[in-house]
This record gives structure tokens, sequence and C-alpha cells, in this order.
């Protein structure tokens, strides 16, 4: 007969084995004072229970260092946790795996001491080292990170320095304001099972969907479990998560999430309404209006947030880089007359367009911060009601007139016609465009409306900049105006109305750059708004974006779904998913 | 006799929808893109008969519509005052036949009563008045694509029946290649090559060019194929040995014979191609807002929101069933005609 092992060997592994269980015990008896576990103060609730969410697309990646797209981002939200996390709820930055943080006075230094004892969800323990990979990973070039972008500042990375187990030092090269933002949804990544990856190149390829679950490990309150190609993706509880409830039960209470992947927002509404799905994280103003009328006869409630951070507005083409004989080229001698500008934006009817595409959810704006962010938005901007015949006067004094048919035309007698460009898929700005084109009409002025396949929108606006004017929407990510950095700021990527400029066009926007440049160098919040309220002043006078209207935040949850918080930032439903539980007591099986 | 009667009464009653949509402008109440923003998505306004209980009939009239205060999206009738349907009456000017131009409307009533016979879509517009000059546009692109087709198909049919050999061989190779390609994926493409202000007419044109030749190649085989046999006949042969120039034998000889043929495609052909606009249009590849056409009209169904709550917006979609069974009968007539002949 042969043993697998020695006798002498297996006994002395058995002893091994009986010690750890023992110590191992005596450890988990004394781990209050070894483990630094975050409290949380919401209602305490009742463990297990599965809850049912829908994804409007498969997420494309689990990887939190190459993921883009919102699904990605949203199931990798519940799996990975970062330093310092921007509470969804109260819109300021709170502890998260660090412990507490100190700033230098001059703003240049971060001091992070992390929590102890923490552990990822593979059971691995979180340590500094991590904390160093993980940044050594997203500032790397070749890795090619999103977040990378926002870890540069002054033109130089951030660094990071270990000065003892538990203490992290972030320099930055120039003071930051608000620099505690940038580490949320900067997911601390497992050295343990990335490390190999990342020396051989492959780390932007690792986590695809195909990974097994054994394979990934993160910080968050969910651990993958199982993903169905074009079904759903099922995460479940991560054991060693590092929050605990009030009484100091540990979190997450839901055994399991499942994403389930439906194809687009009608289909959403209509699993929601069937009962095969308990949260809907973002629903249109229609399909509000239909699910408030079955409210009551269905165990579910919608939730009216109030206004969100997105911003539609209205833009025209000022690019500078055009071929001067091209016929935008020729319209931009109208576009880029502020008072043509201002002209259009008086004669659009902004109630209107909140009554007819948002069913009254949504609010006017005249400015692009949104009433969300209480403390940025310049409350002084006047908001000048609807009148064509101030905006007749505004274009007759820019030289426009009007033929005997009432047709506008400018100085050279050419009829003003210009086309707005849309996304097809997105009904409502298509109807904002339509509701616009009749605003027009009565200043005489023709207007296409321009429905297109969003990637070839896109296209349009940042590639070929082959269109006259466009409707958009920005500002899903934070409240803080650093995250709009890349809008205002004449070099951004997202500086629709002109790209690429390689200085500022025109004094105005010279003027921006330096305002958003200087607060972002600024520590004190009030000064800091001081400078983005005069920023709000000039886009308000220049109008390079005509702001629509922001639409409310609108989702609907099971009733069964207790300390269910909705906010306006994003991930609007699962921000406090460790928190969530299912109101009726039941045994902690599945269901 | 009876079916060339059945057919004379099909063939009038599609005559009379067709002048219908011509005088759209006369037959509406109201301009069909003029916005009513106070009244969205408002159901078809009642009207009524006996204004109290002690009269029994008088002449219709509407009540004014207002919305319900409690319910933003529901409305409510008052009627504490009662404003009777007028005929003849003057309202938003139009152009009739690109012609005539003139502001007098068959019916309305005097504001701020206002009779929207089916309902009001997201913008507040007329329905009625929509569905009337948005037939004309569904209605003509597929009768003026369907000439197109025909005219294209009848050429290329009787050259290629005609000569033979390798003009044959070219055209319906051709026709084969113009068969299997996948014309929806080809229309979204060129859509996107196309300059963006595409106003209403260039747009409605396109689309009548697009339907038009995308289709050529079924009537071009079926048309070679009576060509084929035609030539070969006796009296073309005849014809032929007096020195008939190709010419004079196609036209005069060989086409007749194809009439029938043509006149069955047509009939089978307009209802397909209606289809096509609604679908183009229904897709946005068609015409843009804020003109209507039955397709675009029913693209506002793709949210299913407005599907569940506003039943009035179907209409385009349940007037094409009609249109539908009307050219299908006449096809069929047509062709029963056709095989009782020779």
């Amino acid at each position: 007969m042969q043993y697998l092992l020695k006798p002498a060997t297996a006994a002395a592994l058995l002893v091994f084995a009986v010690a750890c269980l023992f110590l191992s015990f005596s450890y988990s008896q004394s781990s209050a004072s070894h483990e630094d576990f975050m409290t949380t103060t919401s209602p305490v609730g009742y463990a297990g229970g599965r809850l049912v969410v829908s994804l409007r697309s498969e997420p494309k990646t689990l990887n939190p260092v190459t993921s883009v797209d919102i699904s990605s981002r949203e199931v990798i939200a519940q799996m990975a946790a970062d330093l310092i996390h921007i509470n969804r709820w109260s819109q300021n930055t709170e502890p998260a795996l660090a412990k507490s943080w100190k700033v230098s006075p001059g703003g240049l230094q971060y001091t992070l001491k992390l929590r102890r004892g923490l552990k990822f969800s593979d059971g691995h323990p979180l340590t500094a080292d991590d904390v160093l990979f993980s940044f050594t990973v997203y500032l790397d070039e070749n890795v090619h990170s999103p977040q990378r972008d926002a870890l540069i500042v002054g033109e130089k990375p951030i660094s990071v320095r270990l000065v003892d187990a538990e203490t992290l030092v972030f320099e930055l090269a120039k003071p930051y304001a608000a620099a505690e933002r940038l580490f949320d949804s900067v997911a601390i990544l497992p050295k343990h099972l990335l490390e190999h990856l990342y020396k051989e190149g492959k780390l932007a390829q690792a986590w695809g969907l195909g990974t097994s679950p054994q394979q990934i490990a993160g910080l968050g309150p969910f651990r993958l479990k199982e993903y169905v190609a074009g079904q759903h993706l099922t995460l479940e509880r991560n054991p060693y998560f590092w929050k605990a409830d009030r009484d100091k039960h540990p979190l997450p209470y839901l055994d399991q999430i499942t994403f389930l992947f439906v194809p687009n927002a009608d289909a959403e509404v209509i699993r929601f309404q069937a009962g095969d799905t308990d949260i809907i994280n973002r629903i249109s103003a229609e399909d509000y209006s239909v699910l408030e009328k079955d409210q009551a006869a269905h165990s579910f409630r919608v939730y009216d947030v109030g206004p969100s951070l997105e911003y539609n507005f209205l833009f025209f083409n000022l690019n500078s880089v055009l071929p001067p004989q091209s016929e935008v080229a020729r319209k931009q001698n109208w576009f880029r007359q502020i008072k043509f500008r201002q002209a259009i934006s008086l004669a659009i009817d902004r109630d209107g367009i909140t009554r007819l595409v948002y069913r009254g959810r949504a609010t006017p704006l005249w400015t692009p911060v949104t009433p969300a962010s209480s403390f940025w938005i310049d409350n002084s901007i006047p908001h000048p009601a609807r009148s064509i015949e101030q905006a007749r006067q505004m274009l007759q004094s820019a030289g426009f007139s009007w033929t005997s048919d009432g047709d506008l035309m400018d100085a050279s007698g050419t009829p003003v016609k210009f086309s707005i460009l849309t996304s097809a898929s997105n009904s409502q700005r298509t109807q904002m465009a339509t509701i616009i084109q009749q605003d027009l009409k009565e200043l005489g002025i023709v207007v296409q409306v321009a429905p297109l396949e969003f990637r070839s929108v896109l296209d349009r606006i940042f590639q070929t900049h082959d269109y006259d004017a466009a409707i958009l929407a920005l500002g899903g990510g934070d409240v803080d105006p650093n995250s709009q950095m890349n809008v205002w700021s004449s070099s951004g990527n997202d500086h629709v109305w002109d790209l690429g400029e390689a200085h500022p066009a025109t004094p105005w926007e010279a003027e921006i750059d330096q305002l958003m440049e200087k607060q972002l160098s600024m520590l004190k919040p009030e000064s800091r708004k001081h400078l983005y309220d005069r920023v709000q002043e000039i886009i308000a006078a220049n109008l390079p974006v005509i702001s629509l209207v922001s639409p409310n935040t609108l989702v609907a949850a099971k009733d069964k779904l207790s300390n269910f918080k909705p906010a306006v930032l994003d991930p609007h439903t699962l921000w406090n998913s460790q928190e969530l539980f299912i109101s009726t007591p039941r045994s902690a099986t599945h269901p | 006799m009876s079916s060339s009667k059945k057919t004379v009464v099909l063939l009038a009653g599609l005559c009379a929808l067709h002048l219908a949509v011509l005088l759209a402008g006369f037959l509406s109440p109201y301009d069909p893109v003029r916005q009513n923003r106070d009244i969205p998505f408002a159901p078809p306004t009642p009207i009524h008969f006996a204004a109290s209980r002690s009269i029994r009939v008088s002449s219709p009239f509407v009540c004014a519509i207002d919305e319900n205060r409690n319910e933003p999206d529901q409305y409510v009738e008052n009627c504490r005052r009662t404003y009777p349907v007028q005929l003849l009456v003057r309202g938003a000017p139009y152009t009739l036949l690109g012609i005539v131009r003139s502001n007098l409307h068959l019916f309305g009533v005097s504001a701020p009563a206002r009779l929207f016979l089916m309902g009001t879509d997201a913008y507040g517009r007329d329905v009625f008045s929509r569905f009337l000059f948005g037939g004309e546009v569904t209605l003509f692109a597929g009768l003026l694509a369907t000439a197109l087709t025909l005219i294209l198909g009848a050429i290329l049919g009787i050259l290629s029946g005609y000569y033979g050999g390798w003009v044959d061989a070219v055209v319906m190779r051709g026709a084969e290649l113009f068969l299997a390609l996948p014309w929806l994926y080809l229309l979204f493409a060129l859509r996107a090559f196309l300059p963006l202000s595409l106003n209403a007419v260039q747009a409605f044109l396109l689309l009548i060019a697009v339907i038009g030749i995308v289709g050529w190649a079924r009537p071009a085989r079926m048309i070679r194929g009576v060509v084929l046999s035609s030539r070969e006949r006796h009296y073309v042969l005849a014809a032929r040995l007096f020195g008939g120039s190709d010419g004079y034998l196609m036209r005069r000889h060989i086409m007749p014979d194809t009439y029938s043929i043509v006149m069955t495609q047509a009939a089978l052909l307009i209802p397909q191609y209606v289809l096509a606009e609604v679908v183009l249009s229904f897709l946005g590849l068609g015409v843009g807002e804020p003109t209507p056409s039955w397709g675009n009209m029913l693209s506002t169904l793709q949210q299913y929101s407005v599907l569940a709550s506003y039943w009035w917006m179907v209409i385009p979609g349940l007037a094409l069933v009609p249109v539908f069974l009307g050219y299908i009968i006449l096809a069929s007539d047509l062709s029963l005609r056709e095989t009782g002949r020779t």
C-alpha cells in the first residue's frame, strides 16, 4: 500500500492544522483591536436575500484599470473599493480603505493611514504594498488607464511613498483643490493576483469576463460568482468586507446581486413591471409616469430624486480648423456672433422643453451648473424670459434682416439655415431639437433636425467637425468644478464647440482658462466658488453652450427594499448596496 | 360582372383616399406642424350632440379642454361654454397641390376651444391634420416609387428579353446582385454620408429614388419572361419580316403584351412601397421632422410609454390595413382578369 503522505508527515500536518485553527480562533476573539472595520450609521437590517438589477448592456470587462463603459463600471463599483470615497448621499469625501488622512499646510502632501486587518475578497490580507502596486499600475503610461489623466497634477504624476506599513504619503507637484476627491473610484488592486500579469505586460487584458471567480478579488462588498454571457452576471456577498452596521453585524446584508442584461430602456421597464427586477437605476420621465400610475397596485415605488448633474445644451460649431470654403465655415459667420447666439438662447422655450420632453420633471437651465450642485451654482445668473421680440431686436442690431416672407437673412442677403445634430437613440434630445426648430421658425430661421446614430454624432463632433449645431448632455460625474475642467479649459478633450485649440481662440476663453487654472490651486472652497461663479458668468454672457434643461434623477425600486436612498451622483441606486436589505424577515437561505 | 363592379368600388375608394390626402390642407382643421405646448397627448376631442337632457339633438359642438390640476397628463372637459363645430371656416393658411393658396378649412371650431379628431401628439400637434398631410407623403411616395420601379423594370426587362445574349446576361446578373444586397444596412450607411440639412422635399425625392431604384429587379425579370415568349410570336416575326425596326417592334408589338403584368405588378408594389416608406421613416431614414408621414408619426411608438398610454397614436398604422387590402384585392382582380383573357 502506498500512502500519499508518510504517516509522520501527516501527523505533523494535523498538529499544525489544529494549531492554526486555535490561533485563528484566538485571533478573531481579539479582532476588535486588530481590525479597523468601518461602522455605518443606517438602520440595522436583516441578512440574506438577493437583488436583481437590470443593466442596459453587458459589461465589457471586470478590470478596474481599463474599464470605460458605464455597465462595466457599475459592476466593478460593487467589487472594488477606493482609499477615500465620495459619499454619494452627502457628496462629501469620507474615509474608506484609508482610515484617515492629513493634508500638509501647502496642500502638496497627503498622508493617508490605512485600515488594519483588511482582507481582499479571496481572504488575502491587504497591505500597503497593494496600494503602491495599484498606483504604479494606474500611472503606468503603457497600461493606458483612463484614471491616469486625473492622477496627473501640474503635469506630473502623483508620487506615492511608504512611510511605514500603514502610512502612505502622496505628493503633488502643485497644490490641487479637493485633491482627496481624486482617490474616489481608484480601485485598490490585489498585488498577489495581478503582479505577474503586470510584469508580463498583460494587465490590460486581465480580468475579462471569462476569468474564473477565483482569479478575481477586490475590496468591495460583493465578489464575482458567475457570468453567463448574454444573460446575467451574479455577484455574491464578500465575507471579508470591511464595514459593519451599528450592531457590529458584518455587511453587506444581501447574499447576492444579479445584474440582468436587458437590451434597452423599454425592456428594462417591462421586466421591472413584470417583477423580474428589483431596481431600475435610471428611468425616463415618460416611463416614470407610466410606472407611477401602477405603483400602488404592484409593490414598487418610483423616486424623483430632484435635479441631476446632467445638463443638456445646444452648441454651435465654432471649430477654427475647418476648410475655409466649406459650408460650415460660411455659416460660422453667424455662429461666431455673440448676439446671434444670445438671440437663439432668448428664443428657446425652456419651459416648453421641461413640460413636453420631461413631463415637468426637469429644471430649465441658464448656466451649465445644475441645481444639484447647490454650492457651486451661481444663483446671480439672470434667467431672461423667452422673448421673440428681444431676440429679433438682437438679430437686427447684429445686421440681420427679414425678407417679405419673414425669413431671416444675414447682411449679405443669405438666408439663415442650419441643422441640429442629435442622437437618434435619444428621443429626448431629438424632441428638444424639434421644439427648438419650431421656436426658431418664429425668428424666420429654418432649422433641420438631423438625428443620427450616436457613434456618427460623436464622430462628426469630435473628429470631422462636420456639423452646424448639436445638442449634447454632459456632467454625470461629480459636483466639483474640477470634473468640468475638460469642458471649459480651451485645450480640454470635451471643449466641444472648438476642439484642439492650440491657444484660446477668444479673450473670454483665455479668461476662463485662467480662472479654471487658478481655482485648481486654491484650497478654500469659498474662494474657488468665487472664481467658478465668474466662469459661469462668462459662459452665460458668451454662450459657447446654450444650456437648456437638467432632467431629474428618476429611479424605481421594489417596496421590500430597505435603506434604499437613491442619490444624485452615479451610481444612483447601488452606491450603498452594502446597507440594502430585504425588509420582510426571512431565513438566510437562498430563495 | 360582380367582380368588375367590386373592382370599380375598390378603385373608387382608393381614389377617394388619395384625393382626400391631396386636399389635406382643406380637409384638416389645423396646420400640421403647429405645436400646442399646453396640451401634449390630448385624447381625441369628444363631439357632443345633446346640450342637456331636455334638448335631445342640437348641432354638434365641443367643449374646451382643461388640464387636470391633480394629474399633469390628464385632461378634463370644461363644458360651461360650448363651441359649435362650424363648416367652412378661415384658419391657418395652406397651399393646395402647390398652386392654390387659401386659408379656408372644411370644418373647425372657434378659439379657445380646439377640435382634435384624433387627439394630439407629444408636441400638442393635431394628429388628424398630420394624418392627412402624412398620407400625402406616404401614399404618393408609394405611387411615385412604383412608377419609377416599373419604368426602370420595363425598360431593362424588354431590352434584356428582346436582345438576349450579353445584354440579357448583364441585366439579369445585375438584377441578381440587386436582389442579394442587404438594403437596410446600405441605407443606414448612405444616410451617414448624406449632408445633414436635407429639407423635406429633398428627403422625399431621395426616399422615392431609393425605394424605386432598389426594386427594379423583380418586375424586370417578369417582364423579360413575357418578352421572351412574345418576341417569338408569329405577328412579331411577320412584322420583323416586313422590315420593322427593333424600336418599332418593341414599342408596337411587344410592349402591349407586358401591360397587364405591369398593372398587376403596380397593384402589388404600391402597398409594398407604402410600407417601405413607413419602415424607413419609422427608422428615421425618411422625411424628417416636422413634416409628417405615416412612418415618422408611428416612430413615436418606439417608446414604450407612448405605446402603453396613448392609443390614438396608432391610427396611421391602422389606416395602412384598408389601404393594403384595397391594393392587394385590386391586384388579384387584375391577375384574375388577366388569366380569364388569355
